[in-house]
């Protein structure tokens, strides 16, 4: 390869992340924008919740300078973006603690729930959209199709009480509500904050398998939709690959059908297939929200909702931006992995 | 009589098959007709445009149909099970479940309409103007379009309600504001492959403005993919709804939203199962229907599925 050659796909791969960065920050302003304003139009008056309602016209004045308020809007946003930025989103109302600490110390246990939820989901949904591709029409696709439309169209929150009232209350198998049996709680020393992880470390076999236990019907319930959405979208894929004259060409020189199916055909879903699996990654993310309140799992989710309904605004933005950036973080690492490995998006 | 009949119907069908329509009307109704027929063969999405039609019927006669009021709380007779006095059952207040759904339909019929008015119009307007004009308007615009689009619906929405306060008018408007970005880029993608068609120029030729051509000329052919894309989404905005409701964040007891009334009912989870289970099935009947009914839509005005 010459010289200029090398020196202008390095331009044109700096430029790129270039603008890659430069969306993101766009992006991300734009969200701390909307966060900012929403801020502003609660209801509530933030000096009031400070000083009292029978504090002076003085002390509340210097309150309300003391808090910034008395700045013009956009000089109050720029503060607000440096405060952001540097991991300051205030003070919860309801714990007292900085809302990042209270983030960073729930956000395990949403990440762990999420992260088995979508193994679940690749595990289960991508071979079933393979197979209802390659027996598109059969009683297997129809099967298929049904359960992926029931994901679509089942409240989250109603099927895990369901699973809850069925698997827990009536049949007994699987444990209630929460992380751990209440019994077990607190023992461990949290390293990572994945209890699992954690209880490895500690040698804790039997909170290990306990914590198993507690995780199966949550992850399983977030998984089911996860699978429901990566079946759905593995089978068109795989449809349109399967139609391809490659594939036939392939098929004529004898090559082996599974090794055309998983191999060829598969191999070609593998680019769009990450995209998605981000994808639905993020929409766990929310759909954490009414499964961690259901299942009384102590991460981001419920840390949001408890927020919500005590009007802790402070925690509420503060968990909004927190998904959100992940969301984006997880969106760019799908495009950079798409760049990557797809030569025709260099 | 009867030979009469079906001589008629045999040539209205003549009619709207014929290869070469005289008229504009003859053409539309005849693609109108070859598309309701698409439509039929989908059993599914037939399935769903009835479960809408009768959930639509059951709206309008709720007074009609349900044989006590719904709000009415009458504690003797808490929690009973289903009978043939309460079909469904009674709740922790002694309140008919099954008029409690019946009245809650209007309540889901109510959020998705008025989130469908709300997001629609501003999606298409934001999404032809972009469209339309490009450079920096369609920069701008599709760069706020794209920050709504980059975060989560409901933690969005959830944040919305959280600062107007929980409320059913005040969800509405959360779904919404979180419900507008993809219309407008569909939009945008519909104006963009047809702003440079022969026809807009003529329009243009005969002195007709910006507004007239957008107005006029572009968002009615935005129109079929747009409501394809409501259609489906339809589904989303129920279980997001129920979802805010759920959370008590959405309509507020005793109002017999059927989100709220499964949150009311997990007190009881253990004894009383009808209490969680009723509302719940509602919600899921009602949101298969419109993936199924979008679904069978898609298949027959999208142009892309024609083999």
């Amino acid at each position: 390869m010459s010289e200029p050659l090398t020196r202008t796909r390095l331009i044109r791969t700096l430029n790129q992340t270039i603008r890659i960065l430069l969306m993101l920050a766009t992006t991300f302003l734009g969200l701390l924008l909307i966060t900012f304003l929403i801020g502003r139009i609660v209801p509530i008056d933030p000096v009031l919740a400070v000083v009292g309602d029978k504090a002076s016209p003085q002390v509340y004045e210097k309150a309300r300078i003391a808090m910034g308020l008395h700045l013009p809007l956009w000089k109050q946003f720029l503060i607000y973006i440096g405060n952001v930025v540097t991991g300051d989103f205030g003070t919860s109302v309801l714990t007292a603690n900085p809302v990042i600490d209270d983030i960073l110390r729930v956000f395990p246990a949403t990440f762990e729930l999420a992260i088995t939820a979508t193994i679940m989901g690749i595990l289960s949904g991508i071979p079933l959209g393979i197979f209802s591709a390659v027996k598109q029409g059969s009683f297997f696709d129809h099967v298929t199709r049904v359960i992926g439309l029931f994901g679509y169209s089942l409240p989250i929150f109603w099927l895990g009480l369901l699973a809850l009232m069925f698997f827990y209350v009536r049949l007994d198998l699987l444990p209630g509500p929460g992380r751990v049996d209440l019994f077990y709680e607190g023992i461990v020393t949290p390293v990572t904050g994945i209890l699992m992880i954690d209880s490895i470390i500690a040698g804790e076999w039997e909170i290990f398998r306990n914590a198993v236990y507690h995780l199966i019907l949550p992850a399983s319930l977030l998984g089911y939709y996860s699978m429901a959405y990566l079946s759905r979208m593995t089978r068109s894929f795989m449809i349109e690959q399967l139609r391809q004259e490659y594939i036939l060409t392939a098929r004529v020189k004898g090559v082996k059908e599974w090794k055309v199916i998983w191999g060829h055909a598969l191999g070609n879903c593998a680019i769009p297939l990450i995209t998605v699996i981000a994808l639905s990654f993020g929409s766990l993310l929310e759909g954490s929200v009414l499964t961690e309140t259901v299942f009384a799992w102590p991460g981001l989710g419920l840390y949001l909702t408890n927020s919500l309904l005590n009007a802790d605004m402070n925690a509420v933005l503060g968990s909004t931006i927190v998904v959100g950036a992940i969301f984006l973080g997880v969106n760019l690492f799908s495009d950079v992995l798409y760049k990557v490995m797809d030569p025709r998006a260099r | 009589m009867m030979t009469n009949k079906t001589l008629k119907t045999g040539r209205m069908r003549e009619w709207l098959r014929a290869d070469t329509p005289d008229s504009a009307f003859q053409a539309w109704s005849g693609r109108a007709y070859l598309g309701l027929l698409r439509f039929m063969k989908n059993r599914l999405a037939v399935l769903g445009l009835l479960i809408i039609v009768a959930l639509i019927v059951i709206a309008v006669l709720a007074p009609v149909i349900a044989p006590y009021d719904p709000v009415e709380t009458d504690i003797g007779n808490r929690l009973q099970p289903l009978s043939f006095t309460h079909y469904l059952g009674t709740d922790e207040m002694g309140r008919d479940i099954f008029s409690r759904i019946v009245f809650g339909s209007r309540l889901t019929l109510y959020i998705i309409s008025l989130v469908a008015i709300i997001a629609a119009p501003v999606g298409i307007l934001v999404g032809t103007v972009a469209g339309y004009f490009g450079g920096i308007v369609d920069t701008v615009l599709m760069r706020i379009t794209d920050i709504f689009l980059a975060f989560p619906k409901l933690i969005l929405a959830l944040a919305f309600v959280s600062a107007l306060g929980p409320g059913i008018e005040n969800a509405v408007i959360a779904i919404s504001i979180t419900s507008w970005p993809p219309y407008a880029r569909i939009a945008r993608a519909e104006t963009i492959t047809i702003r440079n068609c022969d026809f807009i120029k003529a329009v243009r030729l005969q002195g007709a403005g910006a507004l007239r051509i957008i107005t006029g000329h572009i968002m009615p052919l935005c129109l079929p993919s747009l409501i394809i894309r409501v259609t489906l989404d339809m589904a989303g905005i129920i279980l997001t709804a129920a979802g805010l409701g759920f959370l008590g964040l959405g309509a507020q007891p005793p109002t017999p939203e059927w989100g709220a009334m499964t949150a009311g009912g997990r007190t009881y989870i253990i004894d009383h199962w009808w209490l969680i289970s009723m509302p719940g099935t509602a919600i899921f009947i009602v949101s298969l229907a419109f993936n199924l009914l979008g679904d069978g839509l898609r298949e027959v005005l999208d142009p892309r599925s024609d083999n």
